[in-house]
């Protein structure tokens, strides 16, 4: 049984911004992440899974059912999203917030069952973030927002995750915490989950493999070590880059290198500013 | 799990609380009824209300039946109706600083009374659903390019939002203003007095319409608050928990214009309750719209009818306009959600 599924999915912005013909599965229990440089497709592809934008060619399928077919409500029931930033107009309560995760499950209108209740109330004490349940959302910091974005998400009991950058806001501690609960709690679940993000060493860590977009279509799919190589990176984000090997976990690790400009680059080697021109570490392309 | 559910605590008692609301309310009518320039005991209303006369042609029936109690019923709808539509725009704006005056749509339903009563339609003998339909197509019309101009990329900032409310509504008053010179000195000065906010005893017509439009903006209302809810999220956030956002926010957006229109042709432009009823319901009562919807219906109400009380006695025998009165309690209330962070966000 395969989770997602794509065949041959296309979808371009009139400024042609987009993805191109993208084909991939992920399995129950897989981490799937995705990376690339800016204006890559990164983020029309969450577009597109999540539904915002419907694909111009090919089909998106979920547990084999096409979503061409679904309901939007059918849709959140199997997939969530824990976007980038997570900004509440109105003071809600955390608990409010999280319940509205049930909403896709509700009658649509319902002030939630006695199960959508229990649900909100696992998935605010499996993210650590019940003592903060009354609290509300203009008084939580940047990483407690965050834990209540993901606990929302899980609330929907979705088959797929879908994760847009979602430590990008955080700090060192509040990123692990973030991190280490969803991969052992989705996993646990055997959901799919998507990891989208700019951060090449946090993607090669934690998936189990990765997919390397570059101008809207799939440069490299496949084990981290076997994506994340020289040549796939320096064709993807057009600057110099090394790759070692984590001391630890013997994953890839990247480094934007100064030190020598790719031949073919644009970028002139008497450039005023090189590091703009080069890439900083880690995070190819920001 | 024998633990509390964990989506209510202190804003657990509503039921109660729209209970209370109700109550104050009554007693609003109550107190609107007794209080003028003949006082009557609360005896005399019960009796005046069940039509028993003390004395053959006892003035206190006529008081209470043809002139306070109407009027009453007045600025409640009226009330009711403003509070819903800044409620509505809020939440389709996430902006608690959103309410049908100051986005310009009061102005745009004026231009449309005005429009009707340029056309010969807004006579003594004209049918009030006529006026109400021109009223909500002037409002449609001000709100619509308020939120086309102030889009920038899909989004809404509130300062774009803010400056078109009041460059459309300046428009429409110009409008107005031009509109009112054309008309004939005859007309004109029930035209002028409409245009300060006028709660002045109402045709039943005029009060059965009025009561149609807001039963028709209540319930959409309270249809769409689980959705608007969400939309506090973001609309793409919306989307992924299966809103159809674009829709709700079509639905919100007509129905806010539709009670807007009604008002205004009604009792002329009365500011700030759409800004003032939704806050103060939101701390009493938390964000959450499926509480708002019938809370701000109720404290809407509430507040007209006691800020006419104010308006009609304050002076006495001179009657303010109530618009002065809401003006008093909005304004400082709008400057002080534009400097606190709540308003100052642009979403």
């Amino acid at each position: 049984m395969n989770a997602l599924e794509l065949q041959g999915v296309t979808f371009r912005y009139r400024t042609g911004k987009g993805v191109e013909d993208v084909t991939f599965r992920a399995g129950p229990a897989e981490l799937l992440g995705i990376v690339g440089p800016n204006s890559a497709g990164k983020s029309t592809l969450l577009r597109l899974l999540s539904k915002v934008v419907t694909p111009q060619r090919g089909r998106i399928l979920i547990n084999g059912r096409d979503t061409a077919g679904l309901s939007r409500v059918s849709l959140a029931q199997r997939v969530a999203v824990v976007p980038q930033e997570f900004h509440v107009a109105f003071p809600f309560r955390v608990a409010e917030v999280v319940l509205m995760g049930r909403y896709p499950h509700g009658a649509g209108g319902g002030w939630g069952s006695a199960r959508d209740h229990a649900v909100a109330q696992a998935v605010m004490e499996a993210t650590g973030i019940l003592d903060l349940a009354m609290r509300r959302m203009d008084e939580l910091s940047g990483g407690e927002r965050q834990l209540v974005s993901v606990a929302r998400a899980l609330a929907q009991e979705p088959a797929v995750l879908l994760l847009d950058e979602p430590t990008a806001h955080l700090d060192l501690r509040h990123e692990q915490r973030v991190l280490e609960f969803l991969l052992t709690h989705h996993r646990k679940q055997m959901g799919t989950t998507i990891l989208v993000s700019h951060d090449l060493n946090l993607a090669a860590e934690h998936c189990d493999r990765v997919l390397l977009l570059a101008r809207g279509r799939i440069a490299a799919l496949g084990r981290p070590e076997e994506v994340m190589t020289t040549a796939h990176l320096e064709s993807a984000y057009g600057c110099s880059v090394e790759v070692e090997r984590h001391p630890v976990s013997g994953r890839p690790r990247v480094q934007g290198s100064l030190s020598r400009q790719v031949a073919s680059d644009t970028v002139s080697h008497h450039s005023p500013d090189v590091r703009e021109a080069g890439c900083p570490n880690g995070q190819l392309g920001n | 799990m024998k633990a509390r559910s964990p989506s209510f605590g202190e804003h657990g008692r509503w039921p109660a609380a729209l209970l209370w609301m109700a109550a104050v309310l009554l007693v609003g009518v109550l107190l609107s009824v007794m209080v003028g320039s003949v006082g009557i005991d609360p005896r005399e209303v019960l009796r005046a209300l069940l039509g028993i006369q003390a004395v053959p042609g006892d003035p206190a029936v006529t008081i209470v039946r043809q002139i306070r109690l109407p009027r009453a019923i007045l600025a409640g709808m009226v009330g009711a109706c403003l509070a819903l539509a800044g409620l509505g725009f809020q939440a389709i704006s996430r902006n608690p600083l959103a309410d049908p005056a100051v986005l310009g749509v009061s102005s745009g339903a004026s231009f449309g009374v005005l429009i009707a009563m340029l056309l010969g339609l807004a006579g003594p003998f004209a049918n009030p659903a006529v006026i109400t339909l021109f009223a909500f197509a002037g409002a449609l019309l001000a709100a619509v390019s308020v939120y086309a101009i102030a889009q920038v990329d899909g989004r809404l900032p509130i300062t774009t939002l803010l400056l078109s409310g009041v460059i459309i509504g300046l428009f429409f008053t110009s409008c107005v203003m031009l509109f009112t010179t054309l008309l004939a000195s005859a007309e004109l000065q029930g035209v002028v007095l409409w245009l300060m906010g006028n709660l002045a005893p109402a045709g039943g017509r005029t009060l059965a319409v009025l009561g149609l439009v807001l039963a028709i903006g209540f319930v959409v209302l309270a249809r769409q608050a689980a959705g608007l809810n969400l939309l506090a999220l973001g609309e793409e956030q919306a989307l992924q928990l299966g809103v159809e956002a674009e829709r709700v926010k079509r639905v919100v957006f007509v129905a806010a214009s539709l009670v807007t229109g009604a008002a205004i042709s009604a009792a002329g432009s009365i500011g700030f309750v759409g800004l003032i009823v939704p806050h103060a319901a939101r701390l009493l009562l938390g964000p959450d719209n499926r509480r708002l919807v019938p809370a701000a219906g109720l404290l809407g109400a509430a507040f007209l009818i006691l800020a006419d009380l104010v308006a009609r006695t304050i002076a006495a025998p001179t009657e303010l306009p109530v618009g002065v009165i809401t003006s008093f309690c909005g304004a400082p209330l709008f400057i002080y959600l534009l400097r606190s962070r709540q308003g100052g966000d642009s979403v």
